[in-house]
Parts: structure tokens; C-alpha cells; sequence
């Protein structure tokens, strides 16, 4: 260390030497008593001007004239020489002492070395001690960054910052001091204990967060959704079995019946697919209650009704179907079953044999007379199968069936009887459905419960998946047992079989599978007719593309007259569907290259016609005309004045779930909406002019996006949402309406402290303080070099 | 059968003493309360009519000075307290609750150029023309007592402005240079000299304590550290800026007033950019003062108008004047951020509401909810264009409504001019210069 410094001074010793003093100084204030000396030494000063004007010499060297406290070891003066120091000169006496040689050595170094750099002038320095502490300030006010931002974005500021922290640790301390004494506080506090209750954080106990934790909201509110739907349903199909029960129509309850008789039936069948084992236990029910009826001799003449009855019959024909039914009934019921065995054919032939007799047999016992009437009837529809059949043996029989079908004429007419009545089933059916697709448009417009509509597109599903059982069970050619109901028209024609079909499936293609049922339908057909169809529809197509060629509108009605011609109740479902036909045209037209009728075109059209066709196929599809009307047409309906219901739900009736207001009464409520002026582009077929614009609340409205919003929808959704407390409950409202900044009246707000720094959180990331920053215009340059490099 | 009853629950509307307030059921299904848009624009129309209405924001007015007033300061710890100087180096204490002054003393011959007061409020110190920095007590001399300062610095020059450190004895002076004083010295600890100018105020910023901020006739802002005793960086701008202001919240945003009408708020570490550019003066802004939340800021001009600014806006939200007020001095925000006063020219020491519509006194809750309710109405329909029109609303003097008038003109022919030098130049030739960039010609390490 210390040679080192003696090393430095000796450097700078040598650079003086060499140097040349640019600065001197004039030689200060002689002593004025002596004046001889003083003579001399202007005659000196006289004759070193005189010197220096020659121009050569102009270096003034420093003169010391007094002695000085100032006088530095380091500062050796080479005045009076009249030439420079050297650095060997003053190492000359040095040689002879051997006790320097570490000097001697020290300064041979020095020698070797290079100069120093003169020290920089003022000015810089103090701009670069300068420039060094702004950087460091400006470093060190970065930490409020994070403060500033927060209170920057801060929903709500409350002034004196520094709030009574007391109280936080106050209750901690207070609870730790403090005992119970008396009894009472002893008993709450071991009651307290026992439960756990957390002192500092009174707001749950363990017990209860566990109970929170083992139930999510979510679950919990889905769980209580389903209880209420269930709770719903429940309540909705107690109120119509209670109604159900109240009708006193007996027709309705034999149909209903019936009915039930038959779901249990579909019921068994399903099950029997899916689970045979409680198929068979289904099974077993149904034979014990076929044994009991057996037993009880129910469904017999014996009883009170069938005796009024029978008396009836005579002059009543609704009576006599009645007995006949009943009557129908016992047969079914009490029909012995047989054990299935090797051939089953014998058995249905010997069977079907000896059913007329016996049934002739019985209704002559039973009906107390001959009556051609009721024994033809009866004879027709006794030529159903037998139902009660055990429904796995029917099954095997009808494949039996399906093999020895052109052997036995008798099974093939049981065969055609069945298909027929089959068909009819499914007709029933699809009439059914149709008339639910019908009447649901207007039903919908009804203000119905949910709970019906989910209902009906139950039965609805029902249904479907049994017509489609049926169809899948008629592709394979095979007969099943299921309808009950009488064929009436047994004169229908066998050649007329596919009909309502087909045209179901051509109305599927029209619409392009907007009907899902019947697309099923469509799905399970055979093979050839499938095809049959699809060679129909291409010509049809190519139809469609010549016409589309000529004009729009036109093959637009062709469209809608087409089916008509081949069913007329279809028309009905087919109107709404014109709309949607003309996109799926334009669509199919869009699609398909239009090869073949524009070749054929352009061979025998000249030139023009060409060009025009060109310009047809480029924008074809696009028709913006049709466009256009279709927009003003919308405009205009937009834009009309609508009806406004007034009635109010529980207003005069009674309250609660379920209610329905009276049409009388929204007719009464319901203001017709004025018939206003008439558009002012209404004899303008090529302009829309918007009647929106309201002058006078024009002048109310924002007309220019404001600053801080980026869209429109932004601004708007600020203004929607009420803060009143008539929309908002009090808590909310004293949440919305929560004035920025709070002062305490009376208090001085001093400025914010150092230790607020310590405090605010340190989640405040630096890429959201430069947005923010950004956003308020505040920025700061190096973090915005980072942020930069980071874009990227 | 499930059997369907109306039942109620006795807790949910019978009061357990008379003397609880009765339980209102109240449905808040939206679609029995609708047009909830029109009906608030309503409320919120009446809210900003009534506000306009209710805008009187002229408390008291201080008189007793028998000249102009030139310099006021805060009491730190009394809010009733303040203090404030005149040109004929009178200083008088006030008591702003009774409205009256409650100590008078000549502290010098000349202005009263700066004054200050120690952080704990027992002292204050004055500067004056006479080269004199005078420290006194706050509270007045005993009976038979002579009314003298504790402590009497002679300079060798004028101070022109002095501040207290907010934290330390320490204080700092101004005039050709910035001095910074320990209290019990009568030499300064240190000098801060950057160039040879008078400086005409000196500020402690009241965060980082150890940050001055100084402004000087040579139309430069200089800040200085007060540890390493250098100055930090300087920043020259169009014209001269008369004093400045350090955010009590933001310790890095100090606001600068201008003899060019403006203000200009500086973020410390960018000076070569202010970050807000204030105009709505028509004459040179002569004092600026933070509110405390540091959210506001109150600035007093030569066009005898004060106005307050929102930091983060360019334009003024309100414009206090009277008919009488001449050019205002002096302005300074009280510290409970409740009231703003302002010494001016005329001897008088004037006392506003800083919110001018605020309702004085004890509010109940209701009453509180109501304004708070309007307050949001007012903040959420503020872009409508007859909310905004009333809000914006204000009475001008011919003056100053003229002089806008004017210098709304000027500004356009000054843009117009630009626009047609750029229009009618080589493209790129004429660089686009913000207007925040204008005014500041240099900023200097």
C-alpha cells in the first residue's frame, strides 16, 4: 500500500517535471523595507520581458518568494533554471546511496509506466456526479411505483391513511388479557371451547367450514334444482291423476286404460331386450293377475253393469260394443296358456281354427240371442292375433313364420292381416304426431308451463322410438303382436302400402333432414326404395337448377305447389318451410357446379350472352336484390309500433306458480299500437330510410364514443346497470355508490409515509404498472426500455 | 296430499321493540321497477341542476392586512390556523373558525417574501427584503414580553423564498443560490448552485424528504439532493415558472406554475416530458398548491381567478372568482382537504369551500347516501351532453370570458398556421411537435 502511494507521487513528480507549468503566477507582494533587493529583482522581471518578446520564450516559470505553511513536498519548483526538470537529474545524487535501491527500483517501474490522464475539468465532473445521483433517485423512487398505482386505482381512498391501527391487534391482546369470571362467562366460554369457536376470527367454526367445504355452492344448487324440477313433476302429475280421476266420462277411462295396457306391454318388451331375467318376474306378475282375473270371474255377465247392459244391448249399439268388448276382454283373460312347444304354426293354425266357433259360441251365450251384427263384428275383430300370448314363443314363431311363409297360405293371410293392422297402428301414429306438430305452434304461442311442454316432447320421443321399432320390425319382414285396436279398414288396398311414408320422405328431403323423426325413418328404409329415391331427387335437382336459371320466385312457388299436389295435409307444415327452402336452394346452387346447362348454353349463344353468363356464374348466388327487400322488409317490420301487454300476473287473481292470465283479461290490458304514418321510403323501392333517429331525445344522447371506451357496447353496459336503490338491494347500493375518496371531517391528512411502501402489496407486477402507467400518461423511461425488449 | 298454507314467519315483520324501524318487503324483480336508464338520467339531471344550484363556494373572506397579500402558510398541526404575510412585511395568524386574526407582527421592513412552518408547529420562519430569515414562535409573547423573534439570520443577499424540511430542523432558502440552514447555525450547511440566476421559490418534497425542488428567473426547474448536496438535473421550459408543488401522495410528481398560463405536471424521473400539460388560464399562474390527497391541485392566478385541477386533467373543474378579488398571490389547500384560501392583492385572505356544492356540517346517513347516490349518478352520465353542458356550466367575469375568448382564437390561428406549414412542405420536412413537447425547450444533466 504504501509504495504504491509513493509509486503515484513519484509518477507525478516525473509528469511534473516533464510537464510545463501553464499557470503562474506573478510573484506576490515583495517586502517593501527591502528595496535594494526589490530593485534587483525588477531589473530581472524588466529583462525577462524583454525576453519574451522575442516570442520563443514564453513560459513564465513560478516563483517563490516567501516562505509558506502551503508549500507542498510534491510541488518541486525548476524556477531560475531556465530549463525543465528531469527526472534523471534529480536521481543522480540518489546513485550513490545504496539505502534507496528500493526507490531506485520504484521508480525504474514508474518509468515503464505510462502517464496519467489529465483529471477532468469541473464542469464534467459535477455533471457526471450529478447525472450519477439523478439515476440513483430516480432508482430509488421506483418503490413508490407499486404505492402510487394502487392508490391510483383504488375503488375508494379514505383519508388520514393511517387509520387507527389499533384495533386489529386489539382484540388479540384484549382477548388474551381478559378472563372469565362469573359463572355465566365461564359457561359461554367452556361452550365456546366445546365448539371450537375461534376467537380472532369469530366468523366460522371448524365444524361449520367443513360442513361449507363438504358441499360446494354448486353442487348444491344443482342439487336443489333437481329436487325442485322433481318436486314439480310430482306435484304437476298429482294434479292430473286427481283430474284424470275426477272425469267421469267412462269412455275416457277405458281408453286411458287401455292405454296403460298397452305402455306396460311396450314396457315388457323393452325390458325384456334389455333385462330378461326381470322380464320373466314381469312375466310371473302378469300371469298372476291373468289367474286372478281367472279367478274372480271379473269381465263376465255376472256383474251389475254388464246385466244393465246386456238389456241395453238390444237397442244400443254403443252398449253392445260395450259388451263386446267386455266380452273380448274375458276371452283374453282368461285364456288358458299353453305350454310352448316343438310347432308352434300347428298350434296358431289349430288355434285360429277353433277361435270363431268359439267365440260364436260365447257371444251367443252371452248375449242372450243371435245377432248377425255383433257376431260379424265381433268375428272381425277376433281375427287379431292372440295377444296374451307368451311374447318370447310369439317371437320364435314368427321367425318360424318368416321361414314356412310361402308354404302355408293360412300364415301368409295372418301375415297380411297383421302387417295391415301394424300399418294402421303406425298411421295412428304418425296422425297423432302430425296433429301434435300441428297444434303446437299455436299451443307455444300460449304462455303453457314448461314442466307440459317437457311432458309432451317426452310422449313425443316415446312415440317416435316406437313407430321406429315398428318400421325396423317391418324391414325385416317380420310380424309382431303389439296392435290391439280393430282394423277398420281392412278394405284398404295392400298396393297402397308405402304411400304416407314416401311422401314423408320426400317432404325430409325438401327440408333437408329438419325433421328428425323422419329422418330416422329415413335411415331404417330398404335399400332399393332408398335409392329409388335418391335417382328421383337428381332429377329433381337438375329441375330446381334450370328453373333457379330463369327465375327465383317462380321455382319458389314451384316448390311450394309440388308437394301439395302430392299431399295436401302436408301443406300445412309445408308454408313456414318456404323460407328456409329457398336458402337451402341457393345453398345446393352455390355448391353444385352448374357444368351441364351452362355448356349447353354457351354453345349455341353468341358472344354477349356469354359475357352475360359469365357474369352470372361469378356472382352467383349472391342475388342483391332479393337481399335488399329482404333487409327493408325486416326494417320495416322492426320498426313498426308493437302491442304492449299491460296485464299484470296476480293482479286480481290468486298469486304463486303456475299462473295463467285469462285471455279476456290481456285482451282487455293489451294497447293496440297506433297505425302511425306511413314510411317514408315506402314508395322508394331501393331505399331504406331509418325512422329510428329521435330528434328530441337526440339531444340527450352521447353522440361520440367517450375516451376511455374502446366500443360501443362497453359504454352502454356502464349505463345500464342501475345504482339506484330501487333496483339494488341496500347493501349493493351503498357498495356501487361508494364515493371515490372519504375524508374524516376534522382531520389532517398528512402526506403518505415511508413505511406505507412496506405495506402496499407486491403482486403489482411491473407489466401492469406500465399499462397503467401508460394509461395515465405516466411512464418512466428505463422501465420502458424493459417493458419493450419484453413486447416481443 | 300435500296441503298448501299461507304461513309467515313472525320474525319477518314484527318489530322486536316499538322502537325499531319498520320492515319494508321490498320486491326487486327488475321487471316491476323498468325504464331504470330514463328514470336515473332523470335523477342524475336534477342531481347536477341541483348541484350547480347549490354551488356557492365563497366562505369568508379575511381582511386586516394593509397590503397585498404575497405569502400563507399551514399550521401542521391545527387546522384552524394560518398564517400569512404581506407586502409590507406584516404577518398576521388567523383563526379560521372564528374568522379573525389572532396575532399580528411586524416580522420586516419591505415584502414578506417567504414564509414557512416547522413540522411540529411551534415555530414559523419569514424571509423578507431586508436579507433576513427570522424564525418566531407561534405562539404569541407573554404578557410585558416584546414581540422579537426567537432567532434572526442575516444573509448576504435577498431570500426569496424559504421551506421547511418535513422532517428534520432543517430549512432551505432561496435567492441566488438554494441554502440549506440547520436551525441552530446562523451559516448554511450547504450551497446549491447550479448557474447564476435568483431563484424565486424552493419546495421540500414531502415524501422523499430530502428532494428539493427549486425554480428560477432563468426559466429553469432544478431539483437538488439534499444528502450528496448536488444538484439533480434541470429543466428549461418556455417561460419562467413561478413556484412549484410537490403531490403529498405521489412522491415523484411535483406541479410547476408557469408565466405561460399552464401548469405543467412533471413525473421527476422524465423531465424531458410533463405528463400533464394544465391549461385553462388566461394569465401567468402565480402559486399551486396539492390538495392532500394529492388527487387535486388549487392554483392561483394572475388573471384573479383561482382554479382546481384534477392531476390527471388537462382542463380545470371549477373556476373560483369575486368581483372584488384582484390578482391572487398566494393559494393554499387546507390539510383536512376541505377548504381552499387564497391572499391576494386586494389584503384579502379568501376562504372557499374546495368542493363548491358540499354541504357544511353534520350530515345524517340519509343525507350522506343521497349525495353519494347523486355523486355516482353525476360520474356515470357525465358523458351526456346536457349533464355535461350543466356541470360545465360557469359564470365568468367579462375579463377573463373575453380573454378565453381571445385565446381560444389565437390558439386556432397558431394550429391553423402549423397545419398549413405541414400541408404545404415536403412530407416529413415539418416534424409534429405534441404539445406537451412545445414547451420544453432542454433539459440538462
Amino acid at each position: 500500500m504504501n509504495g504504491k502511494v509513493s509509486e503515484k507521487s513519484l509518477l507525478a513528480l516525473s509528469h511534473l517535471g516533464k510537464a510545463v507549468d501553464s499557470l503562474k503566477d506573478f510573484p506576490q507582494s515583495a517586502s517593501e523595507d527591502e528595496e535594494a533587493i526589490d530593485g534587483e529583482r525588477n531589473h530581472q522581471k524588466l529583462l525577462e520581458k524583454i525576453g519574451y518578446l522575442d516570442g520563443k520564450n514564453r513560459q513564465r516559470l513560478a516563483e517563490r518568494s516567501e516562505a509558506s505553511l502551503q508549500v507542498s513536498e510534491f510541488s518541486v519548483s525548476n524556477e531560475g533554471t531556465g530549463e525543465q526538470l528531469d527526472l534523471a537529474e534529480l536521481l543522480g545524487p540518489i546513485k550513490s546511496s545504496s539505502s534507496l535501491g528500493t526507490v531506485k527500483k520504484q521508480l525504474k517501474k514508474v518509468k515503464n509506466k505510462k502517464t496519467v490522464d489529465l483529471p477532468l475539468s469541473k464542469e464534467e465532473r459535477e455533471r457526471i456526479s450529478r447525472e450519477a445521483a439523478y439515476n440513483k433517485i430516480s432508482q430509488d423512487m421506483t418503490k413508490w411505483d407499486p404505492v402510487v398505482l394502487k392508490n391510483r386505482r383504488a375503488a375508494q381512498l379514505v383519508f388520514p391513511l393511517e387509520q387507527d391501527g389499533v384495533l386489529e391487534n386489539c382484540i388479540g391482546e384484549v382477548l388474551g388479557s381478559w378472563k372469565a369470571r362469573t359463572p355465566l362467562e365461564k359457561e359461554i366460554f367452556n361452550l365456546l371451547h366445546q365448539n371450537k369457536q375461534p376467537l380472532t376470527d369469530p366468523l366460522l367454526t371448524p365444524v361449520e367450514k367443513e360442513s361449507l367445504k363438504a358441499m360446494s355452492l354448486e353442487e348444491a344448487k344443482q342439487r336443489r334444482a333437481e329436487l325442485q324440477k322433481a318436486r314439480a313433476l310430482q306435484s304437476y302429475y298429482e294434479a292430473r291423476a286427481r283430474r284424470e280421476k275426477k272425469i267421469k266420462s267412462k269412455k275416457f277411462h277405458k281408453v286411458l286404460k287401455k292405454r296403460n295396457d298397452k305402455k306396460i306391454l311396450k314396457n315388457f318388451e323393452e325390458l325384456r331386450k334389455v333385462d330378461p331375467t326381470s322380464a320373466l318376474e314381469e312375466l310371473a306378475k302378469m300371469e298372476r293377475a291373468r289367474i286372478q282375473e281367472r279367478m274372480s270371474l271379473k269381465h263376465q255377465n255376472k256383474g251389475k253393469w254388464a246385466k244393465s247392459k246386456v238389456i241395453m244391448a238390444k237397442y244400443d249399439l254403443e252398449a253392445r260394443k260395450a259388451m263386446q268388448e267386455q266380452l273380448l276382454k274375458n276371452k283374453e283373460l282368461t285364456q288358458k296358456l299353453k305350454v310352448p312347444s316343438d310347432s308352434e304354426h300347428d298350434e296358431d293354425a289349430e288355434e285360429e281354427n277353433g277361435l270363431i266357433p268359439d267365440i260364436v259360441n260365447e257371444v251367443q251365450i252371452s248375449t242372450d240371442g243371435p245377432n248377425p251384427w255383433m257376431q260379424r263384428n265381433h268375428g272381425i275383430t277376433t281375427k287379431t292375433p292372440p295377444i296374451q300370448k307368451e311374447p318370447l314363443s310369439s317371437e320364435e314363431s314368427e321367425l318360424e313364420e318368416d321361414e314356412k311363409a310361402n308354404e302355408e297360405e293360412e300364415a301368409l293371410l295372418q301375415e297380411l292381416i297383421e302387417r295391415r293392422s301394424l300399418r294402421k297402428g303406425s298411421e295412428v301414429d304418425q296422425g297423432s304426431q302430425k296433429q301434435e306438430l300441428t297444434t303446437k305452434a299455436p299451443r307455444r304461442t300460449e304462455e303453457t308451463e314448461e314442466v307440459l311442454a317437457e311432458l309432451r316432447t317426452l310422449s313425443e320421443q316415446i312415440n317416435k322410438k316406437a313407430k321406429k321399432r315398428q318400421d325396423g320390425e317391418q324391414s325385416v319382414n317380420s310380424s309382431s303382436a303389439v296392435s290391439k285396436e280393430p282394423s277398420i279398414q281392412r278394405e284398404e288396398q295392400p298396393s297402397l302400402d308405402e304411400r304416407p311414408e314416401r311422401v314423408q320422405t320426400m317432404e325430409a328431403l325438401d327440408t333437408l333432414g329438419l325433421d328428425e323423426a323422419v329422418q330416422e325413418q329415413k335411415v331404417l328404409e330398404p335399400v332399393a326404395e332408398r335409392r329409388r329415391r335418391r335417382r328421383q331427387r337428381r332429377r329433381e335437382e337438375e329441375q330446381e337448377q334450370e328453373e333457379e336459371q330463369e327465375q327465383e320466385q317462380k321455382q319458389e312457388q314451384e316448390q311450394e305447389h309440388r308437394p301439395s299436389k302430392q299431399k295436401s295435409p302436408l301443406k300445412k307444415k309445408k308454408e313456414p318451410m318456404a323460407a328456409l327452402h329457398t336458402i337451402i336452394s341457393g345453398k345446393t346452387h352455390q355448391a353444385n357446379p352448374l357444368s351441364a346447362p351452362i355448356v349447353v348454353e354457351e354453345e349455341d349463344c353468341d358472344e354477349d350472352a356469354t359475357q352475360r353468363q359469365i357474369i352470372k356464374e361469378a356472382f352467383a348466388g349472391d342475388d342483391v336484390i332479393a337481399d335488399f327487400q329482404k333487409d327493408k322488409l325486416e326494417a320495416e317490420k322492426a320498426s313498426k309500433p308493437k302491442e304492449i301487454d299491460l296485464s299484470l300476473p296476480g293482479w286480481g287473481q290468486w298469486g304463486g306458480p303456475g299462473l295463467v292470465i285469462s285471455a279476456r283479461k290481456r285482451r282487455r290490458f293489451l294497447v293496440k299500437a297506433p297505425k302511425g304514418s306511413a314510411r317514408k321510403d315506402q314508395c322508394l323501392p331501393n331505399v331504406v330510410i331509418s325512422e329510428k333517429r329521435n330528434i328530441q331525445a337526440a339531444a340527450h344522447q352521447v353522440n361520440v364514443l367517450p375516451f376511455p371506451f374502446t366500443h360501443q357496447g362497453q359504454f352502454e353496459e356502464t349505463i345500464k346497470v342501475p345504482v339506484g336503490a330501487t333496483w339494488n338491494t341496500q347493501r349493493a347500493f351503498q357498495k356501487l355508490t361508494a364515493p371515490r375518496i372519504v375524508t374524516r371531517p376534522g382531520y389532517i391528512i398528512e402526506p403518505i409515509k415511508e413505511k406505507d411502501v412496506e405495506s402496499s402489496p407486491s403482486h403489482l407486477g411491473p407489466p401492469t404498472l406500465q399499462r397503467e402507467a401508460r394509461l395515465h400518461g405516466y411512464s418512466h423511461p428505463r422501465r420502458k426500455g424493459r417493458a419493450l425488449k419484453k413486447a416481443p | 296430499m300435500k296441503v298448501k298454507m299461507l304461513s309467515r314467519n313472525p320474525d319477518h315483520y314484527v318489530r322486536e321493540t316499538k322502537l325499531d324501524l319498520q320492515k319494508v318487503p321490498r320486491n326487486y324483480d327488475p321487471a316491476l321497477h323498468p325504464f331504470e336508464v330514463p328514470r336515473e338520467y332523470t335523477r342524475a339531471l336534477n342531481a347536477v341542476k341541483l348541484e350547480r344550484v347549490f354551488a356557492k363556494p365563497f366562505l369568508a373572506s379575511l381582511d386586516g392586512h394593509r397590503d397585498g397579500v404575497n405569502c400563507m402558510a399551514k399550521h401542521p398541526k391545527s387546522l384552524s390556523t394560518v398564517l400569512s404575510g404581506a407586502c409590507d412585511g406584516e404577518v398576521r395568524i388567523w383563526n379560521l373558525t372564528k374568522r379573525e386574526c389572532i396575532r399580528t407582527l411586524q416580522a420586516h421592513e419591505g415584502f414578506v417574501r417567504g414564509m414557512c412552518t416547522h413540522y411540529c408547529g411551534t415555530s414559523f420562519f419569514t424571509v423578507g427584503d431586508d436579507k433576513t430569515v427570522k424564525q418566531w414562535k407561534m405562539d404569541g409573547p407573554e404578557y410585558g414580553e416584546e414581540e422579537e423573534p426567537l432567532h434572526t439570520i442575516l444573509g448576504k443577499t435577498v431570500f426569496t423564498g424559504i421551506d421547511h424540511h418535513w422532517k428534520k430542523d432543517v430549512f432551505a432558502t432561496c435567492g441566488q443560490q438554494v441554502d440549506i440552514w440547520d436551525e441552530q447555525r446562523t451559516s448554511p450547511i450547504c450551497s446549491l448552485t447550479w448557474g447564476f440566476d435568483s431563484i424565486s421559490s424552493v419546495k421540500f418534497n414531502p415524501v422523499e424528504t430530502n428532494i428539493l425542488g427549486s425554480c428560477a428567473s432563468d426559466r429553469n426547474i432544478v431539483l437538488y439532493d439534499m444528502r450528496q448536496a448536488t444538484p439533480l438535473k434541470k429543466v428549461i421550459l418556455d417561460m419562467r415558472t413561478n413556484t412549484l408543488c410537490w403531490n403529498p401522495m405521489e412522491a415523484f410528481v411535483f406541479t410547476a406554475a408557469n408565466e405561460d398560463y399552464n401548469l405543467y405536471t412533471f413525473d421527476m424521473r422524465s423531465l424531458d416530458e410533463p405528463v400533464k400539460v394544465h391549461m385553462d388560464h388566461v394569465s401567468a399562474v402565480l402559486d399551486v398548491d396539492y390538495s392532500p390527497t394529492g388527487k387535486e391541485f388549487v392554483s392561483a392566478s394572475f388573471d384573479k381567478s383561482i382554479r382546481i385541477f384534477p392531476v390527471d386533467q388537462i382542463h380545470s373543474r371549477e373556476v373560483y372568482h369575486t368581483k372584488r378579488m384582484q390578482h391572487v398571490i398566494s393559494v393554499k389547500w387546507t390539510s383536512d382537504n376541505k377548504y381552499i384560501l387564497c391572499g391576494s392583492d386586494e389584503m384579502n385572505i379568501r376562504l372557499w369551500k374546495a368542493n363548491a356544492s358540499e354541504k357544511l356540517g353534520v350530515l345524517t346517513s340519509r343525507e350522506k347516501a343521497a349525495f353519494n347516490y347523486n355523486l355516482k349518478l353525476k360520474e356515470k352520465f357525465k358523458y351526456h351532453p346536457q349533464i355535461s353542458r350543466i356541470a360545465r356550466h360557469r359564470h365568468l367575469p367579462k375579463t377573463i370570458y373575453g380573454q378565453i375568448k381571445e385565446q381560444r382564437i389565437m390558439k386556432q390561428a397558431r394550429q391553423r398556421k402549423e397545419m398549413n406549414r405541414i400541408k404545404h412542405s415536403k412530407p416529413g420536412s415539418i416534424p409534429f411537435v405534441p404539445e406537451k413537447k412545445k414547451h420544453i425547450v432542454a433539459v440538462v444533466k
